[in-house]
């Protein structure tokens, strides 16, 4: 290497990191970022099935069903307008109950339904997830007095 | 009278950091020692009044002075001695006060403390801290004041955050700060240099111990935030990619570059503006970090209130500091002198590389952070960039740098070869291959990324301490003990990292008591539960009794806690260490037939992951002690020579 262009050498080998580094990170996001999607949202635009997406709404009223082996629950979410069915095994968190909001995280399957990762509920108000402070706006608009006090 | 004399404190220190500028400013350009003389003083003063200030809020907090408005929305009678204490910090403006402390410590320790460098650079330097610290000061007093009064007080207090409840939150937080805020010292540093035109090898030399302190205060600092995240979250993740981990693991990252770099420019004198640059980018990071977190603009336990103006402060100070720095630098670039050259193949060349790469990572978790705010921003879209994105992006960038980082040290400075470097390399790449072919048979359905892992932890770690191979041991620096640790560390820590991701066995069952099930090569036993008190709490505690194999069989007790004040429940994982591995129990619900919810899980070798951050911090602390030694003995040697 010729002694001169040393710094510059680096310097373009700088450059080139940080842009591979970019675009490598870009390509990335729009195959991973997960989109949060309200029951309209996802019946409207039809989210491909096995993406890993975020459905929020509100856990609809009398939809909780228990399965027989004790960790597996259904429920409905809904955001007044659209509902969407969703399964999910594992320990649900202690504010997770029917008629308050709800977030999940997983992907849709084929033929329309949810299937849930992990489920992330309304927080108290100091810690909530900007996500799910949204979300209850909007349904407290859509259904007045069910949404509870945020 | 503490709260009024906490505020007294602050505002004196805040008029000091102005003084401090100001002489170090007038008496630079003016050429007058006079006016220079006193900023080491009034930099020990400014930070001792800060301390102080610090101090108040934490009598105020430990006495549950509830005239307070800020002990009253965050403490409480009841609520142990230890998170009276630690929970100082367990909000916005007790965290922020603790960062304006830290900050003021660190200033008065380098006024103190540093007596290499030329007294302009040293003084251009404080004036540096002092700017930085004027900044956060109006930050303090105008936007967030920690002691405000509330009248009239409250008969009691709304207290902490329950998930804050845990012994970590005394340790976490303050490592942390001492790291982010350590790095202002490394970014006035490079200011001073700047504006004095003295960059070069002394000024390296005496930023390194700086740079070395703040790094393993944020080592330490994420390697505990990373357990207490898995133990107390009950969620069996040790990291989750949140972008408040992301703001602690960005300016480490940088920090982790600088270190590097700047030992190039120490020892061979080379890379200066680059290691200028990093200095800046680094202490850019923690206040990228601190924004993140303080802004409100992300919510999660980390963040404690959404407050648009502080918000909008916060990315004021940020704007004014990073473009004032980078301009600075775009201004005296150019009077950097080029340094000592080298060949491609040669540790500057394996020092380079790991500067690229480690800058590409930062780039990557940087875009995949920022990404959710800037599309909300423009588009008012939602969206969340979670694991899947970064471990396919991050994580390929990072075992090439494992990877790198065991080759680096065995290639020697200034010009190499080759083919010696390989012929070097030979055990390690042979340890590797057996690695891979035996990963790949005992467990055929491994993932690519973890395989890989172990392979590369595998090699690195035997080419980390390759570098001490006939040599004699006693007579080995302590700073290349503290070099051969530190990769140590990050190869153990792969191999947890990889581990956990191959090999983690779960169960999820709803038990009858006396019923028995299995994870992995666990039996356990569900015995039942019952309810217990703690001081703040009421809880269900379940019973198991865990068996693997024939042995006596050992007692857990995962626990569903309910805290009063603020009523919220959380889970008690109960954890179980043995040398391969944890065993990790969370208790869930009961349903209608009196079946509890148990989730078990078996990671086998996910210690290693803590345990080799606890081993590059190690590493961290032998390099800043063997330095600190060998430059007092060449100082005496100087001094009777």
């Amino acid at each position: 290497m010729r002694a001169k262009h040393q710094r510059l050498t680096l310097a373009v080998l700088a450059i080139v990191a940080v842009v591979g580094a970019a675009l490598l990170a870009m390509s990335a996001l729009k195959d991973q970022a997960a989109y949060f999607y309200t029951p309209s949202d996802a019946v409207r635009d039809g989210v491909q099935p096995g993406r890993a997406v975020r459905l929020g709404g509100m856990v609809a009223d009398r939809s909780i069903v228990r399965a027989a082996d004790g960790v597996t629950i259904r429920f409905v979410v809904t955001d007044g307008a659209q509902t969407v069915p969703v399964r999910y095994t594992g320990i649900v968190p202690d504010l997770f109950k029917e008629n308050s909001g709800v977030v999940a995280e997983g992907a849709f399957v084929p033929g329309g339904g949810f299937v849930a990762t992990n489920i992330l509920a309304k927080h108290d108000e100091r810690y909530m997830p900007p996500q799910v402070a949204g979300e209850m706006h909007k349904s407290e608009s859509i259904a007045p007095g069910k949404a509870g006090a945020t | 009278m503490i709260a009024e004399f906490g505020l007294a404190a602050l505002w004196l220190a805040a008029a000091l950091s102005v003084l401090q500028l100001a002489l170090s400013a007038f008496g630079l350009t003016g050429g007058r020692d006079a006016l220079m003389a006193p900023v080491r003083s009034v930099a020990v003063v400014q930070g001792a009044l800060t301390m102080l200030a610090f101090a108040a809020l934490i009598a105020l907090f430990v006495r549950v002075d509830l005239s307070v408005a800020l002990v009253a929305a965050n403490d409480h009678s009841q609520k142990p001695l230890l998170y009276r204490f630690a929970g100082t910090w367990g909000n916005h403006e007790g965290s922020m006060l603790l960062w304006v402390a830290v900050l003021g410590l660190a200033g008065a320790a380098v006024a103190l403390l540093e007596r290499r460098l030329p007294e302009r650079t040293l003084v251009a330097t404080l004036g540096a801290q002092a700017f930085i610290a004027i900044g956060f000061f109006a930050f303090l007093l105008f936007a967030s004041n920690p002691f405000a009064r509330l009248d009239p007080a409250p008969a009691e207090g709304l207290g902490l955050n329950p998930l804050l409840q845990d012994p970590g939150l005394a340790f976490h937080p303050p490592t942390l700060y001492f790291g982010y805020v350590g790095l202002s010292v490394a970014f006035s540093f490079a200011v001073g240099a700047l504006v004095t035109r003295d960059v070069g090898p002394v000024f390296a030399r005496a930023m390194r111990p700086w740079v070395l302190g703040a790094w393993i205060f944020l080592t330490l600092g994420i390697t505990a935030g990373s357990y207490w995240a898995y133990y107390e979250l009950g969620w069996g993740g040790w990291w989750f990619w949140d972008p408040v981990e992301n703001a602690s693991l960005m300016p480490w990252l940088a920090a982790t570059a600088l270190l590097h770099s700047v030992t190039v420019l120490a020892t061979r004198d080379g890379l200066r503006a680059w290691t200028i640059m990093l200095a800046v980018v680094a202490f850019s990071m923690s206040m990228v970090g601190t924004f993140l977190v303080r802004s409100g603009i992300l919510t999660s336990v980390h963040a404690f209130a959404v407050d648009p103006t502080r918000g909008g402060f916060i990315l004021a100070l940020l704007a004014i500091y990073i473009g004032g720095a980078l301009a600075l630098f775009a201004l005296r670039v150019g009077t950097v002198r080029e340094g000592q050259r080298f060949d491609a193949v040669s540790r500057e060349g394996a020092l380079v590389a790991n500067n690229l790469l480690l800058s590409a990572i930062l780039g990557v978790v940087l875009i995949g952070t920022l990404y959710p705010l800037a599309v909300e921003g423009l588009t008012g879209g939602k969206l969340s960039v979670g694991p899947p994105y970064f471990n396919a992006a991050a994580g390929p960038l990072a075992l090439i740098l494992v990877a790198m980082m065991g080759a680096g040290p065995l290639v020697r400075w200034r010009r190499d070869d080759g083919v010696a470097v390989l012929k070097r390399m030979a055990l390690p790449i042979l340890i590797a291959v057996v690695a891979f072919a035996a990963v790949w048979l005992r467990a055929p359905g491994i993932g690519v990324l973890p395989l890989l892992g172990l392979t590369v932890a595998a090699g690195a770690a035997v080419a980390s301490v390759a570098p001490l191979w006939k040599r004699k041991l006693w007579r080995t620096p302590l700073f290349t003990y503290g070099m051969v640790v530190a990769h140590l560390g990050i190869a153990v820590a792969l191999a947890g990292m990889a581990s956990e991701a191959a090999f983690t066995q779960e169960t999820l069952v709803a038990a009858r008591p006396g019923e028995t099930h299995r994870v992995g090569p666990w039996a356990l036993r569900f015995d039942g539960v019952e309810p217990i008190a703690g001081e703040n709490w009421t809880a269900i505690e379940g019973t198991l009794t865990v068996r693997r194999g024939d042995d006596a069989g050992y007692v857990m007790r995962p626990q569903a806690r309910a805290f009063s004040a603020p009523p919220t429940e959380t889970s008690e994982a109960a954890i179980r260490t043995v040398l391969d591995g944890q065993l990790y129990v969370v208790l869930g619900k009961a349903d209608e037939q009196g079946r509890w919810q148990l989730r078990l899980w078996w990671k086998p070798y996910v210690t290693l992951i803590w345990l080799g951050g606890g081993l590059v911090a190690l590493g961290g602390l032998l390099s800043l002690v063997g330095r600190v030694l060998r430059e007092r003995r060449s100082r005496l040697v100087e001094q009777y020579a």
